[in-house]
């Protein structure tokens, strides 16, 4: 019954005339900005989140929220009329989602994608509102050792589970954890890394580092690269899926949720891992699996459900143990931070309005994105016409403006161009910034845990094995890294991420 | 596969990494190390570079022995172009004004592109001020100065 109470006190903040509209121009922005091509979810959130600064907390946050599943709904968009997939887990959704538009369903496969969604984001809100609790009230009993063991999990799963090189990814993630000792270290307060610069004694902003990185390199690696477009939709057609299309789809879209829940709790693993998984099970189960590849709307329902609930409850580990579960959580958590809020368990007690207002706002942010942007989407295609010459400078305008008004000082726009052509070396490399980011917003919290831990065992390392829930942690991290090291399973991972 | 040293993917990112690891660790030799017991400001950061070094010579290694090629171009005009737009943007916004760093900004991020045009950068750049100004300037109310009188 309690439950029932605190999801109904959320709705009394998220409907809130205005968190309606904050989640109302977070879905919206989202929404444009994922449709653009060129530029993920990522770095959507990572240069609006200066736009959230000068909000109240929880209006802020929801804002973000709905610009996160916003951006994220338009990339599969993009992903279903050109082809292009907005960010890695849409790569799926283009398989079957553009064959179906080459047929003249668009408008069906759009329509699906936005029920599946729908449909798992209600799932998960309840999963959240039904579990977050109890694992915050587990979490209040964590110490340090739990905590850097379970730091630990997220990263090597990050590692592991990233698209593409995993000893790369690994190089990637301590990268980002020495990013993040850039600064006063607050125990002796020595100025690690700051080259004698006075603006770095407070660290690098995360805005700065992600718009660089997510922003503005990818803008440098698509200026490289000669522009491929063709829009195939003069038509969309009528949105709605026929009787027998919804027939087909149920299935997929339960399994897809479970799936995409599964996965969402789970640190580290990102969205395409779950969208991957369900359009696997879903050719398996299928009877006839030679219709996959050719506009199956199974192929569109399971995978999209599947992003849809693992970008939901990524928020699990996010509120309840402020643990960062993929890049976009560790922009979250970043944002949190800068609104004054100390990440952790105690977040649900003493900002219940925070908590369950998120809550209860995503559920509505769903809502909202099919009862508004699916008929907007005449709108987001008509965007798509826009050539990528003009928009380029256009994000880069709103790019700047965002971040100089972090500081309003132009310090922060070097440090971003600076790791604009950083990160364009590092795709050019081929190693993944996702990764990066997570190990950065971890770095200092993991150097204060394994310091208390360390004073609190009087210096023996042994307490991370003593201490069941650690060793725990520590068990289920070699047994992920050993799984994925697996030559067979490392070529069946080859075989889908290809 | 052989990869031509020049434009091996690996061998590259490996070397890139080390120096970063010997870099860091160069850097935090100045540090107190500390104990286990009680780590100093330096402890953390060489277990890192440490690791960071180790994990760079073994994907170096590991291209030697096979590795991609990277591919594309390196579009060096963008290279060029898009951070000194943004430098020029933050260094105007200083002395010079909201406007005066907007256009500088569009026209320079715009030449960066393949098929730049002049005009239609002129144009780009005054819908963007408008655009902006109404949005930042009196929507969120941002306390920049429009242009800066000299």
């Amino acid at each position: 019954m309690e439950m029932f109470q605190n999801i109904l006190f959320g709705f009394s903040v998220a409907l809130s005339i205005q968190n309606l509209l904050y989640c109302f121009l977070g879905c919206l922005l989202g929404t444009l900005i994922g449709v653009l091509p060129g530029i993920g979810p990522l770095a959507t959130i990572a240069m609006l989140t200066p736009i959230t600064f000068s909000l109240p907390p929880v209006g802020a946050l929801i804002m973000l929220a709905g610009i996160y599943y916003g951006a994220q709904y338009g990339g599969s968009t993009t992903a279903i009329l050109v082809n292009l997939p907005g960010e890695t887990s849409a790569v799926v959704t283009c398989i079957d989602g553009y064959q179906m538009a080459r047929q003249g369903r668009a408008g069906p496969a759009l329509g699906i994608a936005a029920i599946g969604s729908f449909f798992a984001g209600t799932l998960c809100t309840l999963i959240i509102a039904l579990f977050g609790p109890s694992i915050a009230e587990l979490a209040l009993e964590f110490g340090p050792a739990e905590y850097f063991s379970l730091m630990l999990m997220g990263l090597v799963t990050a590692a592991m589970l990233a698209q593409g090189d995993m000893s790369k990814s690994l190089a990637m993630v301590i990268v980002g954890l020495l990013l993040g000792m850039v600064g006063t270290d607050v125990n002796s307060g020595w100025r690690r890394f700051s080259f004698d610069i006075a603006e770095l004694g407070d660290g690098i902003g995360f805005v700065v580092l992600a718009v660089g990185v997510f922003a503005l390199g990818e803008i440098v690696a698509n200026l490289g690269s000669a522009e491929k477009r063709t829009i195939f939709t003069s038509k969309v057609g009528a949105l709605f899926p026929s009787k027998d299309d919804l027939r087909r789809s149920s299935g997929p879209i339960l399994r897809g949720t479970l799936l995409g829940a599964f996965f969402g709790v789970l640190p580290g693993t990102g969205p395409s891992v779950a969208s991957f998984s369900s359009y696997m099970v879903e050719k398996k189960v299928a009877k006839d699996p030679s219709r996959f590849g050719h506009g199956a709307i199974e192929g569109v329902a399971g995978p999209e459900s599947a992003n849809n609930a693992d970008a939901q409850c990524k928020f699990i580990p996010m509120l309840t143990l402020g643990i960062p579960a993929s890049g976009t959580m560790a922009l979250m958590l970043g944002a949190l931070m800068i609104h004054g809020i100390a990440p952790g368990p105690t977040v649900m007690t003493q900002k219940p309005d925070l908590f369950w207002g998120l809550i209860a706002s995503m559920w509505v942010g769903n809502l909202m994105l099919v009862l508004l942007n699916l008929p907007l989407i005449g709108l987001w295609v008509s965007l798509l016409k826009v050539p990528y010459r003009m928009l380029f400078p256009a994000i880069i305008v709103f790019s700047s403006i965002g971040i100089f008004s972090i500081n309003n000082s132009p310090f922060e726009l070097y440090l971003a161009a600076l790791f604009g052509l950083v990160g364009f070396v590092w795709m050019k490399f081929g190693c993944p910034p996702a990764p990066m980011l997570l190990g950065f917003v971890l770095g200092p919290m993991m150097e204060e845990n394994l310091r208390r831990a360390l004073l609190l065992s009087r210096g023996d390392p042994m307490v991370f094995v003593t201490q069941p829930i650690s060793l725990g942690f520590l068990i289920a991290t070699v047994l992920i890294a050993v799984t994925m090291l697996l030559p067979a399973l490392r070529k069946r991972r080859g075989a889908i991420t290809d | 596969m052989k990869t031509e040293l020049r434009s091996n993917k690996d061998v590259w990112a490996g070397l890139m990494f080390f120096g970063t690891g010997a870099g860091a660790m160069w850097i935090a030799r100045a540090y107190p190390l500390g104990t286990a017991l009680n780590m100093g400001p330096g402890y953390f950061p060489m277990l890192l570079s440490g690791l960071l070094i180790l994990v760079g010579l073994y994907i170096m290694l590991r291209g030697l022995r096979r590795s991609e090629a990277i591919e594309g171009s390196w579009s060096i005009r963008a290279l060029i172009l898009l951070p000194l737009s943004i430098v020029g943007f933050g260094v105007l916004m200083r002395h010079a004004g909201f406007v005066p760093a907007l256009v500088a900004l569009v026209l320079i991020s715009a030449a960066a592109g393949r098929e730049f045009k002049f005009k239609e950068a002129l144009l780009l750049s005054f819908y963007l001020c408008v655009l902006s100004v109404a949005v930042f300037i009196w929507g969120l109310g941002l306390p920049y100065p429009l242009i800066n009188k000299f």
